[in-house]
């Protein structure tokens, strides 16, 4: 059943144009397009989508941005090349060259936009793009796919370890209309590769824009991932990300989420642990004010015997707010000896604000290890008590207690100018941030 | 130092403390002793100011000011240290970095300088001696992951190093076997001087045969129904806390 309002959003994207373009790609497009005209666009009947309204997106009309110039300083407060990272810059969807020659990496590494990939390379990219994510989930991803603009291709060769973070940086300027993009990436590390990789999304502040990006990641065996994802969109942005991710035997991935911007976003993370010994370890941040809504769906599906999940989601709200987490663990009757622990916990900030936090464990093994827990509290006024009888002062033991409960999760960043990021932007939010700072160097 | 006249003190609009008379001089110990339920905690807490203890009627009269008018923080910057019954575990907030803003707060409000890092670090182990607090304690989160024992040892370690004018000591005896009362017992002895008042609020008599008081109170039914020196806490421990509630009745 199509709705005419879907297949009018179709006809007026103006998107930049479709990337990858090989003709490989037209079929899955096409399937793709299909996909989305008969779903449309999640609404609040949606098991999966109760809790966010996706109305705001699905009414309005997006174009190109191309032609609005990105802002040089929004894009270097994002970058981290300056950090040392091998850098790729997305301006409005479209790769630009980034000024500073990026740092060279080991032989055989491919790290480049799709839009460049040659024959060979489109022949990796046929082999995996479009089988991590599943276009069937909901419309958002069959959108992606149907209209995906630039992204990374990034290609790890067996045995390879690359010790550079790569980095993706995609920025958009609203213009006069609202804009959009639909970035889509592929990661895929070889036998025993490592790398780690950063998707930093941003904006600015003064116009509506939508991201909806999908990356597909797959792990060879033994591989080891190291992905962090920043969301830090403009205050009018709509955000949509999605991470599929497929591993194979003993490869560990270790992502951290972080949200932060953007009026309306959801981070979703999707993994197949598809083989023994795979191991996922989630942490996540999400700090919300004002009347942003920022929404956490995450999915880990344990198919063989010992493997192990690990998450680890927090969030603080203030204002009029609103969060969800929803984390759905599924261990398939094969997965003996798997082992799942989840914990979310929340921190409500403001009478106004709201979290929706949902574990989902669906256990069909008997010999499995598997423990989830959420919380949802404001501060504890012992331990504000404690403090101020150590002679801080109540406005600073209030700061010091939120920060303090967001570097439960920060504190995990192995790269540190990402670590000083975040606390930068918690700190930031909170007054006495100066004071504060000083206590937990 | 402390002058408590008449202190009446409700919680959720229950009258809890229903005038209480206590008078400590600089350099006196005092134990108030008594039977759960008598008032001893609301005491100690309703000195630090912890919210939701409302003075309703009386006084509190601390170095000549009204005790009463102060926020928590400053009362600590006054002199003023509570070792908590329960101390809270704050993850995230680490041990020695609370100590070292705690103390350079009271020392600016004292008009003393502020220590920096290495002659904060040089009085931290010369006072981590005193309860023999092992060296990881610097590097965790307040009292997070300690056992009930060193949770109430690492209260006195803040004692020994912020030197308050006036601690009260909530149940510090608690929770310790008889080597880890001793050790705490030590540290509270070599931290007496003076200058320095000390009040004990105790269940039982066993805190008192380390640290000797120059007074004992009892507590009951938030009223101190009889004071005496030492020997008072060996009669209460021998007798238990009837007999006073009858001669007081």
């Amino acid at each position: 059943m199509s709705d005419p309002a879907v297949h009018e959003f179709l006809e007026s994207w103006r998107g930049v144009t479709p990337v990858p373009g090989a003709p490989w790609f037209a079929p899955q497009r096409a399937a793709a397009r299909q996909a989305f005209q008969a779903r449309g666009f999640p609404t609040l009947h949606d098991e999966d989508w109760k809790y966010t309204d996706v109305r705001p997106i699905a009414s309005r009309r997006f174009g190109s941005g191309t032609e609005t110039g990105v802002d040089a300083g929004l894009t270097a407060a994002a970058s981290f090349s300056a950090a040392g990272a091998h850098e790729l810059l997305f301006l409005n969807g479209q790769f630009a060259t980034a000024a500073d020659p990026a740092p060279a990496l080991p032989a055989g590494v491919i790290v480049m936009p799709m839009s460049r990939a040659d024959a060979r390379q489109n022949e990796s990219l046929a082999a995996h793009l479009g089988r991590y994510a599943d276009i069937n989930k909901h419309g958002f991803l069959a959108l992606n796919t149907a209209l995906a603009g630039d992204g990374a291709l990034i290609f790890i060769p067996d045995n390879v370890e690359v010790t550079i973070p790569v980095s993706l940086l995609f920025a958009s300027a609203a213009g006069p209309q609202p804009t959009g993009t639909c970035p889509r990436n592929l990661i895929i590390l070889g036998r025993n590769a490592a790398a780690t990789v950063i998707e930093c999304y941003t904006g600015t502040d003064d116009g509506e824009y939508l991201t909806n990006a999908v990356t597909e990641v797959r792990l060879g065996a033994g591989a080891r991932l190291e992905h962090y994802r920043l969301q830090q969109e403009g205050k009018r942005a709509y955000h949509l990300g999605n991470l599929s991710v497929q591993q194979d035997q003993d490869s560990r991935l270790v992502s951290h989420a972080f949200a932060l911007g953007g009026a309306l976003a959801r981070n979703e993370i999707d993994v197949r642990l598809a083989a023994r010994g795979a191991q996922a370890v989630l942490n996540g941040l999400y700090v919300a004010g004002e009347r942003q809504h920022l929404d956490n769906h995450t999915r880990i599906d344990h198919e063989q015997p010992h493997t192990t999940s690990a998450e680890h989601y927090r969030g603080v709200l203030t204002g009029r707010a609103r969060a969800v987490f929803n984390g759905k663990v599924v261990v398939h009757k094969d997965a003996q000896k798997s082992d799942a622990r989840q914990v979310n916990a929340n921190l409500l900030l403001s009478d106004d604000a709201e979290v929706d936090t949902k574990p989902e464990l669906e256990i069909y093994a008997d010999d499995v290890k598997c423990s989830h827990g959420a919380t949802i509290g404001r501060l504890d006024d012992n331990m504000l008590f404690y403090l101020r009888t150590r002679a801080i002062p109540a406005a600073v033991a209030r700061s010091l207690l939120i920060y303090a409960f967001a570097e439960e999760v920060i504190q995990p960043i192995g790269f540190a100018p990402i670590r000083a990021r975040l606390e930068q932007r918690v700190l930031g939010r909170l007054p006495d941030a100066e004071v504060i700072r000083e206590f937990v160097q | 130092m402390l002058e408590i006249k008449n202190l009446h003190v409700a919680v959720d609009g229950k009258e809890i403390l229903k005038g209480v008379n206590l008078h400590v001089r600089p350099g006196e110990v005092h134990a108030i002793m008594g039977p759960n339920g008598s008032g001893k905690s609301t005491l100690a807490n309703v000195l630090a100011g912890r919210d939701g203890y409302v003075v309703t009627k009386g006084e509190i009269n601390y170095l000549g000011r009204d005790l009463t008018t102060l926020e928590p923080e400053e009362r600590a910057r006054e002199g003023v240290f509570l070792a908590f019954q329960y101390p809270v575990e704050i993850p995230g907030v680490n041990n020695i970095y609370l100590l070292k803003a705690a103390l350079n707060a009271i020392r600016k409000h004292r008009g003393q300088p502020e220590l920096d890092a290495v002659e904060f670090l040089a009085l931290v182990r010369d006072r981590m001696g005193l309860v023999k607090m092992p060296e990881d304690f610097m590097s965790r989160s307040v009292n997070e992951g300690f056992s009930g024992g060193e949770k109430k040892r690492n209260e006195i370690f803040q004692l020994a190093v912020l030197e308050p004018r006036l601690a009260i000591l909530d149940e510090t005896d608690s929770g310790l076997d008889i080597d880890a009362l001793r050790v705490v017992a030590d540290g509270v002895n070599s931290l007496r001087n003076p200058e320095r008042s000390l009040v004990l609020v105790t269940h039982y008599q066993r805190l008192l045969d380390y640290i000797i008081p120059d007074q004992v109170h009892v507590l009951s039914d938030g009223r101190i129904l009889k004071s005496g020196g030492k020997e008072l806490a060996l009669e209460l421990e021998a007798r238990g806390y009837d007999w006073v509630r009858a001669a007081a009745a």
